[in-house]
C-alpha cells in the first residue's frame, strides 16, 4: 500500500464508487450471487420420504459431490461432448481461417468490390442464431433444397450429415465478426511496413505469413478464446433444428442436457452441477490454450 | 476504412499493371460474399411463395403470395407476431441503453480516476466474460421466481444491463477521447464530478456510445437462452422465442412454415436496416478515439 496519494486522486473522494456503483450492483445480483447459487444447488439433492406425496415429503438436503460423480460417470453427457467436439473443431477451424483468409483479402490492395465484400460478409452477424438456423435449415430440407435442383440428392440432415450442417450454421454465422475483428486490427497497423518490405523484395503472400500475421496474432488469440467459449455452450442452433429433423436428441449437446435436466425433469440440482462441469472445462480450455500460445511465442521470440 | 471507389482502384491498377494474383482475390472474396447473401436472398423470394408453391417450385423462383403470407402473419393468434417487434424493440433498445450508460460512466471512471481497487474491480468486471452463460441463467431464473418476477419483462432485461466486454471498450475509448487537461481544466473553474461527467465526458465519449449501442443492442436482439428460459407467456416473447415455438409447431402443422419464412424475412428488415446504415459506427477497436468514415 502506497502512502502517498496517486496522482490524479485529489478530492476524488466517493466519486469513482459511486460512478461504478450501477455496474457492481449489476455484477453483485447477475453475476456474483447466481454462480454461488449455483455451486451451492450442485451441492444439494432432493430427499423424497415415503410415496413423496404430501406437504413435506419433499426435502432439500446436502449432497456432497454426488451431483458432480453423475455427471462425470453420464455416458449420455459424454456423448455430447464427443458430438460438440467434432462440431467445435470444424467450426473453429473453418470459421476462424475464413475469417483470417477474407480479412487478410481484404487488406490487400489487389481486391475490387471490397467495400461490397466486406459488408455481404459482415451481415450474417446481424441474423439471430434462430433466424439463421430456420433459413439454413429450411433450404437443408429435401422439398426446399437448391441441391434438389441441380439434381443432387443430398440428405442432409441425416445422422452422418447432421453435424456439419450444424456446423455450416455456426460459420455461416461467425465468420463475418471475426474477420471484422482481425481486419480491424490490420488497419491500425502502419502501411510502412510493408512498404519496406516490398522494397526488400517480399511478395504480398509473404507479407501476408511473415509479417500480417504474427503481428494479429494477440487478435486470433483473443478471437479463438471467446469462440471456444460460445462453441462449447453451443445451444440455440440444435435447439432450433431438432423441430425439422428427428436426428437431433433433446440432449445433443451438454447445455441442452442442462436445459432438460433443469426445466423439463425439474432437477436444478444435477443440472447445477452439470453447468458447473461446462464452465471448469471451457475455463480449463481457454487458459489452457492462452498458455499454450503464450510459451510458444516466448520460445519464437 | 477501406476507400476502394472505382477511380482508386483504377489508379492503383494504372500504377501497378501486374497484378501478382489476378483476380483470384477478389474472387474468393466474392464467392464469400455469395454463401454470406445466400440464405438472405433466400428468404427473400421464398416469403413470396404460396403454401402450395413453397414445397414444389424451384428454390430460387419467387412465388405470388406474399400479400397472402404478410396477412396470415399479421393475423396470427390475434397479431401476436407484432407484439414479439415490440418486445424485441423493448428488450434490445431498453437494454442496450441502459448497458450504454452503464458502461460509458463505469469505462470513463476507470480510466479516468486513480483510487484504490481501481483494478481489482476492473479485473472482477471483466472476468464476467468468462463465466458461460448458464452457469448464470439457471440460478437467475430461480432467484427470479423466487420474487415473483420469473416471465416478466425485467426477467429478460435485467441481466442483459451488465455486459464486460462494452466496460471494456468503454475504458479504452475514454482514454483515447478525453484529454486529461480539458478535465483539470475543468476542476480549476470548479466543476464538481457530475458535471464532469455530463458536459465533458459523455459528450466527448458519444461515438464509442453509439458503437457500443450497437454491439449490445444486436447481442439481446439475438439472444435466444435468456428469454426462452425465463418467458412463459408468449404475449412477452422477443422475436426469436416467437419463431422458435412457431417451428416447433410447424412440425406437426406445415402450414405454419409459410408463416416463419415471412416472420424470419420480417424480422430481419430492422436489423439490416441499422446495420446498412450504420456502417461506420460498426467497429471492434475503439482505442484510435475519434470515428473515421
Amino acid at each position: 500500500m502506497r502512502a502517498h496519494r496517486p496522482s490524479g486522486a485529489r478530492g476524488a473522494g466517493a466519486a469513482p464508487y459511486l460512478f461504478l456503483a450501477p455496474a457492481v450492483v449489476l455484477f453483485t445480483l447477475f453475476t456474483a450471487v447466481p454462480i454461488v447459487y449455483t455451486a451451492y444447488l450442485s451441492l444439494r439433492r432432493t430427499k423424497v420420504s415415503g410415496l413423496g406425496l404430501g406437504r413435506g415429503a419433499r426435502r432439500e438436503v446436502f449432497a456432497g459431490l454426488d451431483n458432480y460423480s453423475a455427471a462425470v460417470g453420464d455416458g449420455e453427457l459424454w456423448a455430447g461432448w464427443l458430438r460438440v467436439l467434432g462440431y467445435g473443431a470444424i467450426v473453429l477451424t473453418v470459421m476462424l481461417g475464413l475469417a483470417l483468409l477474407f480479412a487478410l483479402l481484404l487488406d490487400s490492395a489487389h481486391v475490387r468490390l471490397a467495400r461490397f465484400s466486406r459488408i455481404a460478409l459482415f451481415l450474417p452477424y446481424a441474423v439471430p442464431g434462430v433466424v439463421a438456423t430456420l433459413l439454413w435449415g429450411f433450404l437443408y430440407l429435401p422439398s426446399v433444397t437448391p441441391l434438389r435442383d441441380l439434381g443432387i440428392d443430398a440428405v442432409l440432415l441425416g445422422p452422418g450429415t447432421v453435424t456439419f450442417s450444424m456446423a455450416n450454421i455456426a460459420v455461416w454465422g461467425g465468420t463475418g465478426f471475426n474477420m471484422l475483428v482481425l481486419y480491424t486490427a490490420l488497419r491500425a497497423v502502419p502501411r510502412t511496413y510493408y512498404e519496406a518490405a516490398r522494397i526488400d523484395g517480399a511478395s504480398e503472400r509473404q507479407i501476408a505469413l511473415r509479417i500480417k500475421i504474427p503481428i494479429l496474432m494477440p487478435a486470433i488469440i483473443l478471437t479463438t478464446v471467446f469462440s471456444v467459449i460460445a462453441t462449447i455452450q453451443v445451444f440455440t442452433e440444435p435447439t432450433a433444428l431438432r423441430p425439422l429433423t428427428n436426428t437431433i436428441s433433446s440432449t445433443w449437446s451438454p447445455l441442452m442436457k442442462v436445459y432438460r435436466d433443469a426445466f423439463v425433469n425439474g432437477d436444478l440440482y444435477s443440472a447445477a452441477a452439470t453447468s458447473i462441469v461446462i464452465a471448469a472445462i471451457s475455463l480449463v480450455l481457454s487458459f489452457g490454450f492462452l498458455r499454450v500460445v503464450r510459451d510458444r511465442a516466448f520460445q519464437e521470440g | 476504412m477501406a476507400v476502394t471507389t472505382g477511380t482508386v482502384a483504377r489508379q492503383r491498377t494504372l500504377r501497378r499493371p501486374l497484378r501478382p494474383y489476378g483476380v483470384a482475390p477478389t474472387a474468393i472474396l466474392l464467392l464469400g460474399a455469395v454463401y454470406c447473401l445466400l440464405p438472405v436472398s433466400w428468404v427473400l423470394i421464398a416469403a413470396t411463395k404460396s403454401k402450395a408453391e413453397l414445397f414444389s417450385t424451384a428454390t430460387f423462383a419467387p412465388g405470388t403470395g406474399l400479400a397472402a403470407n404478410i396477412a396470415d402473419l399479421a393475423a396470427y393468434r390475434g397479431g401476436v407476431f407484432w407484439l414479439w417487434m415490440l418486445n424485441t424493440l423493448i428488450y434490445a433498445g431498453g437494454g442496450a441503453l441502459l448497458s450504454t450508460a452503464v458502461s460509458a460512466v463505469s469505462g470513463y471512471t476507470l480510466a479516468k480516476y486513480r483510487f484504490r481497487g481501481r483494478n481489482a474491480i476492473f479485473n472482477v468486471l471483466i472476468g464476467g466474460i468468462l463465466v458461460p452463460s448458464v452457469v448464470l441463467a439457471i440460478p437467475q431464473y430461480v432467484l427470479f421466481s423466487s420474487i415473483g418476477l420469473a416471465g416478466s419483462y425485467w426477467s429478460v432485461l435485467l441481466p442483459q444491463i451488465l455486459h464486460p466486454y462494452s466496460i471494456y471498450l468503454a475504458r479504452v475509448y475514454a482514454g483515447a477521447a478525453i484529454p486529461d487537461s480539458l478535465l483539470e481544466a475543468g476542476r480549476i473553474d470548479g466543476a464538481g464530478h457530475w458535471l464532469l461527467l455530463r458536459r465533458v465526458a459523455l459528450p466527448l465519449m458519444l461515438p464509442g456510445m453509439v458503437t457500443i449501442f450497437l454491439f449490445q443492442f444486436v447481442a439481446i436482439w439475438n439472444n435466444f437462452l435468456l428469454p426462452f428460459i425465463m418467458l412463459g407467456d408468449d404475449h412477452t416473447f422477443p422475436l426469436t422465442v416467437g419463431l422458435y415455438t412457431l417451428l416447433a409447431a410447424g412440425s406437426n402443422q406445415p402450414a405454419l412454415y409459410n408463416l416463419i419464412i415471412t416472420g424470419a424475412l420480417v424480422s430481419l428488415i430492422p436489423l439490416i436496416a441499422l446495420f446498412l446504415t450504420m456502417q461506420r459506427y460498426w467497429r471492434t477497436d475503439l482505442s484510435s478515439g475519434a470515428v473515421k468514415s
